[in-house]
């Protein structure tokens, strides 16, 4: 049976970690590399890198992060962050990138994913979608998309969005709830379960995890195929190692 | 020294290939190259891959490589990985069907959603267990149900059972390795499946292509 994943996120700016990855046991937090290192050590099934560097010539630092990663840590990487053209997909690709994740420039022009999707493979495109309430209270639940990092929003209904980019070719949705991100509360498990159940592929949830239960609740109530966590890991609240095991007795099928 | 050829027909994450090549064979050389002269000279030879079939097809032929990769397939060690593997097959249903290089007699075909009614996401994706139908040079030290990752949405169908050489459930069984003669391949990627990949990839490292 197919397990269910964990996957630890690290915000990069200028080829380093940023928000603190607080290892006690670690000798530079700021080093992508030994942060990746010891995730893969604590279990995690896949590492997602996202980058938040502004100017374009200090992206490049990106590319040999994502080389010397993948040198050393053999389970999948995720890169995303300025994605904007295929060019961009590609270069990540070669640098040794297995998925790349799109947001921003998808909703600016759709046709960079069925590009993507059809000339790298659809398994290597994410597309992530940042999604926030929009109805009122009393009405039935409404999510849009918002771009550059949740502060526009676009008009587009998230669940529409999250179809049409899978019939686009996406292999995978990153899912962000924009109302969670950052408040520790959990999942937004409606929206989780709204996408899971609309698209084919596999969804990754994230925004809002506090507590090792709310992994739980994206995966079984929010019907999400894979967590996404921050910084219940990098500040040391838990390991990878002890997520699986929380899952696991739980009744959680994790890769052991 | 000896040397593993990693065909590089511009597809596939070829990066990570290369590096958990030269992470478990420190004493080979990993040449990652589509100049013929070199894959023949090579000791042991990869075909890795992601994406489509019919593109992978394209290129293969457009580089001179399907009839290098037909004969070698009769003579030294050879790793299929992931797409690389479905091209070793006969004939695939992706891309509206397309002819394979039929080293080992089988169709490529999609995952279909079960008849109970339950709903299978599509590609599969993610970490999923091994179970090897016999003992292989290939599976020293890789213990039963190990777990790999995966990322496909199509699957072998071997023609001749004595081929499978293991299986993984999903949906249904189905053989996310073939085995045939000197050529051994895999639907999982071993390149990113930690440990027990990397075990696997030093097991092909040392193989002579027996059983």
């Amino acid at each position: 049976m197919l397990a269910k994943r964990i996957i630890p996120c690290l915000d990069i700016d200028k080829g380093r970690v940023v928000k603190g990855v607080k290892f006690v046991d670690i000798r530079d937090a700021g080093d992508p590399v030994e942060a990746a290192r010891r995730y893969d050590q604590q279990g995690a099934d896949e590492l997602v890198f996202l980058d938040i560097t502004a100017s374009a010539e200090q992206r490049e630092t990106l590319f040999e992060v994502v080389e010397q990663v993948a040198s050393q840590v053999f389970i999948p990487l995720t890169v995303g962050g300025g994605v904007r053209k295929p060019y961009d997909v590609r270069r990540l690709l070669r640098s040794g990138a297995d998925k790349v994740a799109i947001n921003t420039a998808a909703v600016a022009d759709p046709s960079i994913v069925s590009e993507s999707a059809s000339r790298f493979g659809a398994q290597c495109i994410v597309v992530a979608i940042d999604a926030k309430r929009v109805n009122k209270k009393k009405e039935p639940p409404r999510w849009e998309v918002f771009t550059h990092g949740g502060r526009k929003s676009s008009g587009i209904d998230a669940i529409e969005w999250a179809k049409e980019m899978a019939e686009r070719g996406a292999g995978e949705i990153l899912l962000t709830s924009m109302d969670k991100d950052g408040t520790k509360s959990g999942f937004d498990v409606e929206l989780t379960r709204a996408v899971s159940e609309a698209v084919e592929i596999p969804v990754i949830a994230s925004g809002g995890v506090g507590t090792l239960e709310h992994l739980q609740e994206g995966l079984e109530a929010g019907g999400a195929d894979a967590v996404l966590a921050a910084s219940i890991f990098h500040f040391g609240e838990h390991t990878v190692g002890e997520a699986k095991q929380f899952l696991t007795e739980h009744g959680v099928l994790v890769r052991g | 020294m000896a040397t593993i050829g990693v065909i590089d027909y511009g597809m596939g994450n070829l990066h990570s290939i290369a590096k958990a090549l030269e992470r478990v064979a420190p004493g080979q050389r990993v040449e990652v190259t589509y100049d013929p002269e070199q894959l023949l000279r090579a000791d042991r030879l990869v075909l890795p891959g992601v994406g489509g079939i019919s593109h992978c097809m394209q290129e293969l032929q457009r580089l001179e490589l399907d009839e290098l990769i037909q004969e070698v397939a009769g003579s030294k060690p050879l790793l299929g990985i992931c797409l690389g593997m479905q091209a070793l097959l006969t004939y695939s249903d992706e891309n509206d069907g397309v002819d394979a290089l039929d080293v080992i007699p089988g169709q490529v075909q999609r995952f279909m959603q079960p008849a109970d009614g339950s709903r299978l996401k599509i590609p599969h994706m993610g970490w999923n267990q091994v179970r090897w139908e016999f003992e292989h040079p290939l599976w020293r030290d890789v213990p039963q149900d190990s777990w790999f990752y995966f990322v496909h949405s199509y699957r072998a169908v071997s023609d001749k059972p004595q081929h499978v050489a293991g299986t993984t459930e999903y949906g249904s069984r189905f053989a996310c390795s073939l085995l045939r003669d000197n050529v051994f391949a895999v639907q999982f990627h071993p390149e990113k499946s930690q440990g027990t990949g990397l075990a696997l990839l030093a097991n092909f490292a040392q193989w002579d292509g027996q059983a």
